[in-house]
């Protein structure tokens, strides 16, 4: 599980907004992360997978803040291996406050939860996260 | 004379065989209930089973599945996970997912949900003026799920005459029920 990420922060009046672009290269089915059911993920009890693409980092305001910045649903019978380049986030990546400038510490990592036909909702995090930093400054005039 | 002995001991029997239907039934009533609050303290959860309503979880869940949730006060709300909650002053709850959390190191909360099939979050669902929810909106975590089986409840809902039959069946069924 691999993620590049490129980053830039936009101004916002009270909050602080931040872009961030990613690859994800996945191989759901081979994952080694599993433990005990590593080849087997999408066996004949799983509906679908719910991937997501979470930033956690903390700030002077809040201890702890997680942002979902992208998902997708993946289907039994789908193509388990995911190859994404170059990935806008799905949705706005907004601060509660001004935590986002300067901070050198944003973790991405990539879970899932898994739906069964019927039986638990297991919420399983892959290995393997990126720390991504943002700069000090507020970008003024990128286009997004 | 004989007869009418005989005829006052049917009467009297068939009386005793009533009570003892009736009691059978209360406490087969009273069971239910009993396993019922015994799964609310278990689960910590105000309502541990519940019915999924609406399609705007799909394609996980649809309309009639049944979920099961656990409410324990430590446990943290984290992204991803699925919630039900209530919007304060409304009675129904809404299955949806966690996309964002922000938590003060005093373990104060707050988080914003959507649902998987809608393309906005939730902010307009919440009351005027309320743009987070917060821990004790939640009525629980969705733990496990079975499909269809709570379709039963919803043809219950929508189809009143359907309920009342049903009743009348079981109670037929319980009082005329005979022990041999």
């Amino acid at each position: 599980l691999r993620k590049n990420v490129e980053d830039f922060t936009g101004p916002r009046e009270r909050s602080d907004l931040g872009f961030v672009t990613f690859d994800i290269t996945a191989d759901i089915l081979n994952g080694k992360h599993f433990g005990i059911r590593t080849l087997f993920i999408f066996d004949w009890n799983v509906k679908q997978l719910f991937l997501y693409l979470s930033a956690e980092y903390s700030t002077k305001n809040n201890a702890l803040n997680q942002v979902v910045l992208w998902d997708k649903i993946m289907l039994r019978g789908d193509n388990p291996r995911l190859s994404l380049k170059d990935m806008k986030s799905k949705y706005f990546f907004f601060d509660d406050g001004n935590g986002l400038k300067g901070n050198r510490n944003i973790t991405l990592t990539l879970s899932w939860n898994v739906i069964p036909n019927a039986g638990i909702l297991p919420l399983v995090t892959g290995s393997g996260h990126v720390s991504v930093p943002f700069p000090d400054t507020y970008e003024t005039t990128k286009s997004y | 004379g004989i007869a009418m002995d005989l005829f006052g001991d049917l009467r009297r029997m068939n009386k005793r065989q009533l009570y003892y239907q009736v009691l059978n039934f209360a406490m087969i009533v009273s069971s239910a209930l009993m396993i019922w609050k015994g799964l609310i303290v278990v689960t910590g959860s105000e309502s541990p089973i519940v019915v999924v309503l609406s399609g705007s979880m799909e394609p996980a869940f649809h309309r009639g599945d049944l979920l099961f949730l656990t409410n324990f006060h430590d446990d943290p709300i984290r992204a991803g996970e699925i919630v039900v909650f209530k919007v304060e002053g409304r009675d129904i709850p809404i299955v949806h997912r966690v996309i964002k959390v922000h938590e003060k190191g005093n373990g104060n909360i707050k988080f914003l949900t959507k649902g998987d099939n809608n393309e906005v979050d939730d902010r307009g669902l919440y009351k005027e003026g309320q743009n987070w929810l917060e821990k004790k909106d939640v009525v629980g975590r969705a733990r496990g799920f079975l499909p269809y089986v709570g379709m039963v409840t919803i043809i219950m809902n929508d189809y009143p005459k359907f309920k009342y039959a049903l009743l009348a069946v079981m109670g037929a069924y319980v009082l005329l029920k005979r022990e041999s």
